[in-house]
């Protein structure tokens, strides 16, 4: 693949004892968190655990200080709907992460390849409202990948689609990390997702990073019943709060 | 009465092809909206013939109005001495001309209240209380102003034009969803490139109704401003003819102006089908 031509290299995010609040509300409360290069990181929580909220400081979308949140290089964000512009043809939308690339035919070159890499190419003329979900997630994870981020934030980008589309992302999203080798930060509420991407697994419970594990099993090798995994993924949901079984039977006698 | 009449084919035919290739229920359908379509044609058809037929026994007396085909025959005697396209000439000029300053008002406020909070306070307020005028009620000041000539017609219809289209194009670029305008700021775009791309085309759907709304002013400011005083023009025409009691001249030149409202919102729809071509 021609166009990788940086080597990853450093710590691409900085994050130190950051705090976010809405109004009274306190969400983040003095996160830690370094991002190295060519990483993928995930980053799980239960619902309003202030997980996306960390990934918005991240991306830029709420004012951060310096001093808590610093990126090294560029960002790019598939969120969970994919905020596919309906107005422009597919491949006007990915090339819409390339408009400081002053040359057009440049610009229309790297959004055809990468449309081509997320199997899209026939879909360049069409209109974003006629795609599929998984589709238009597909053209989403181009759009952010064609500027080649050195961070690629992912705001569950998968949970909206069906179980089979999600397989098939898992695996597209694999592809194309190895492929364009940005760091990734992906935020799911979905432990077996997180197991089977990530290289370093994140619990953010009560504003803090509370648990962290690594994934040191080779990608290939990852099936629900390898037995580092399944015993990674019990102390994943136990941090989650989700009781296993024997919990379970055991607080009901 | 056959220049007025539906073109009716004698006996209704069956549909080429249709006992061959296509399924009975399509064939049964399509034949039951053409007839439909065809019966929506025979009550207006009576009502001409009636018309006529008062007219000719001189039950409606031709001061009051004049009968359909009189009104044909005066249509054509207008096209042919080139009073009617002349007439037609000069009002459609006049809606242009303000049509043109309204909407450049219209739109180039909108943007400027739609782009910073700094604009909206201070042209919205203003743009909300004149909102409430009738623009109508503004005749008597314009010829103070402006006397009787083109120019208060042409601001008549301008002021017609300018709040459908300030409210409508405001509103859409309001409207645009936060999450289109996050999506820029991730993809890093410019302050310029995220209007270009992204509230400009997002605030489109919204302007194009406004643009309907103030073409539908803009023939009605016409007609008003013309009826009031006019030297030229469809108005002006109608005026004359109305001393004259030639009930036909105005029933055609009314017929114009339904005819140019029509033909206004033919092209605003083309207009909308071809800029909205995205919607599914």
């Amino acid at each position: 693949m021609a166009s990788v031509t940086h080597s990853p290299v450093g710590t691409v995010a900085r994050v130190r004892e950051h705090h976010r609040a809405y109004g009274a509300t306190s969400v983040l409360r003095g996160v830690d968190l370094d991002i190295e290069a060519g990483e993928f990181v995930a980053l799980l929580g239960r619902s309003g655990s202030g997980k996306s909220t960390l990934l918005r400081s991240l991306a830029g979308l709420d004012p951060a200080p310096a001093s808590e949140v610093e990126v090294e290089g560029r960002t790019s964000v598939a969120f969970q709907e994919p905020r596919l512009l309906p107005w422009k043809p597919v491949q006007e939308n990915v090339a819409l992460a390339l408009l400081n690339t002053s040359r057009r035919d440049e610009r229309d070159r790297r959004a055809t390849t990468v449309l081509d890499e997320v199997g899209l190419s026939e879909k360049s003329d069409a209109w974003p409202l006629s795609l599929s979900g998984g589709q238009a997630q597909r053209v989403s994870l181009a759009r952010a990948l064609v500027s080649e981020p050195d961070l690629l934030l992912l705001d569950e980008p998968f949970s909206a689609l069906d179980a089979l589309t999600r397989i098939e992302m898992h695996r597209l999203v694999l592809q194309l990390w190895a492929r364009h080798q940005p760091a990734v930060l992906l935020v799911t509420h979905d432990a077996d997702e997180a197991l089977m991407l990530a290289d370093r697994v994140l619990v953010l419970d009560d504003g803090l990073l509370a648990h962290e594990w690594q994934v040191p099993v080779p990608r290939h090798a990852r099936t629900p019943t390898h037995p580092h995994l399944s015993e990674v993924r019990e102390q994943v949901l136990a941090a989650l709060g989700v009781q296993s079984l024997d919990q379970k039977a055991a607080g009901a006698a | 009465m056959s220049a007025l009449a539906p073109p009716q084919p004698a006996a209704v035919p069956a549909e080429p092809g249709a006992g061959r290739t296509r399924p009975p229920t399509t064939v049964t359908r399509s034949r039951g909206v053409r007839l439909r379509w065809l019966r929506r044609w025979v009550s207006p058809a009576v009502i001409l013939v009636v018309w006529q037929l008062l007219s000719s026994a001189g039950v409606i007396p031709e001061q009051k109005i004049a009968a359909p085909l009189q009104i044909l025959a005066t249509a054509r005697d207008l096209v042919a001495d080139g009073t009617l396209g002349a007439a037609t000439l000069v009002s459609v000029q006049r809606v242009a001309l303000g049509f043109a300053v309204g909407a450049a008002i219209g739109v180039t406020l909108a943007v400027v209240a739609g782009l910073s909070r700094i604009g909206e306070d201070a042209v919205d307020p203003p743009m909300q209380m004149l909102r409430t005028l009738p623009h109508f009620g503004l005749i008597p000041l314009f010829i103070v102003w402006m006397g009787l000539g083109e120019t208060p017609k042409i601001a008549l219809v301008a002021m017609g034009v300018a709040f459908p289209l300030y409210l409508n194009t405001f509103s859409g670029i309001r409207s645009i969803d936060r999450k289109f305008l996050e999506a820029a700021t991730t993809l890093h775009l410019t302050r310029w490139q995220r209007i270009r791309h992204v509230v400009v085309p997002g605030a489109v759907p919204q302007a194009l109704v406004g643009l309907r709304q103030s073409l539908g002013v803009a023939w009605l400011s016409l007609i008003v401003a013309e009826t009031v005083s006019a030297s030229s023009g469809l108005g002006y025409m109608i005026n004359h003819a109305r001393e004259f009691l030639q009930t036909d001249v105005i029933v055609v030149g009314l017929a114009v102006y339904s005819i140019l409202g029509l033909v206004t919102d033919a092209i605003v729809r083309t207009l909308e089908r071809k800029a909205l071509s995205w919607r599914p």
